[in-house]
């Protein structure tokens, strides 16, 4: 979902890059919380793994292709506000290094896939994590879930976008129908990857799982107490 | 699995999907371009700046093989990331107060 340069006219490019600095600043202080000793070398790993897993294109269908974007499976292994971040970094390193999406887009591309895709696939894991039964098993599913909200979420804010500040007069239905429709589709791809790498994580380390972290942590007191009694 | 070990294992994954796994992947147009050549937006993109990145187009300049020079940018790429990303992480994380059994 890579936004090139000249989609967006200036003063959208602007507005979606002071979003995107915002964004970028809060998280900046908010990952702190999520971050300790074991779990900033974690995050860089998330990072350079969303990297190499953006370059994997699935066929979609109709000589169409997807790849993940990785903002919730971010998010649920090591938090929101460190996961928006791993995605920014993702991006920029695309932007400046590889060409892929623009420069003067870079602001509109971290708002889309950073933000949206890393806050909305979280809050969707969170509200799914609290229907679900509580157990480790249940946080691949919720993240699975939050993955394939979290893609036709930033396709339908793209747009919006486009309908504020698109440089082509395209009907805004027209875009918004077919962005939301490929990315349903781009979604479903984006929740089986989250869901089996997040699995593959739980089951050798669900310590560093920051999603399954009140889940994966009730049996360590469990056994304190019963050695005791 | 040993927290170092794990982290190897991880990157050696990512390693191996963006230098190996990448040249299998489909080379259609993803959703977004797709959508704007189907609703005739696409002609608005403007050519992507040289950056003077020897990875642009997640090619290798002066690679003429395909597998070799996309693997080459694939590597390049996360190994720019893992730096990029993990040292802002160390930068960013709360320190522990120093304990003798933390060797890690």
């Amino acid at each position: 979902m890579h936004v090139p340069d000249g989609f967006f006219d200036a003063p959208t490019s602007v507005a979606t890059g002071v979003v995107a600095a915002a964004g970028v600043a809060v998280a900046l202080r908010k990952a702190r919380a999520e971050l300790d000793d074991r779990t900033a070398p974690m995050a860089g790993l998330v990072a350079a793994f969303v990297f190499a897993g953006q370059m994997i294109n699935f066929p979609v269908g109709a000589g169409t292709s997807g790849h993940l974007l990785g903002g919730a499976l971010a998010a649920v292994l090591v938090g929101p506000w460190t996961g928006a971040l791993c995605i920014s970094v993702v991006l920029l390193v695309q932007a400046l290094f590889m060409a892929d999406g623009g420069l003067t887009a870079l602001g509109t591309n971290i708002t889309l896939m950073a933000l949206v895709g890393a806050f909305v696939g979280y809050g969707v894991f969170r509200l799914a994590l609290a229907v679900l039964p509580k157990r480790v098993g249940s946080v691949p599913v919720a993240a699975g879930l939050g993955a394939l909200v979290s893609v036709p979420t930033a396709a339908a804010v793209f747009a919006l976008l486009f309908a504020v500040g698109g440089t082509a007069d395209v009907a805004t239905g027209k875009v918004l129908a077919a962005m939301v429709g490929w990315h349903l589709v781009i979604g479903i791809g984006e929740a089986v990857v989250t869901a089996l790498v997040v699995s593959a994580v739980i089951t050798s380390r669900p310590d560093l799982v920051h999603g399954a972290r009140g889940l994966a942590a009730t049996r360590r007191p469990l056994l304190a107490e019963e050695v005791s009694a | 699995m040993r927290t170092r070990s794990f982290l190897l294992a991880g990157l050696l994954v990512a390693l191996l999907v963006a230098g190996v796994g990448s040249y299998y992947a489909s080379s259609h147009p993803d959703g977004l371009e797709h959508v704007a050549q189907q609703t005739g937006f696409l002609d608005s993109a403007d050519d992507p700046k040289d950056t003077g990145s020897p990875f642009a187009g997640y090619e290798t300049k002066g690679v003429d093989d395909a597998r070799l020079g996309g693997g080459l940018a694939g590597v390049a790429g996360v190994l720019l990331t893992l730096v990029i990303g993990g040292g802002l992480f160390r930068v960013l994380r709360r320190r522990e107060a120093p304990s003798s059994t933390d060797a890690a």
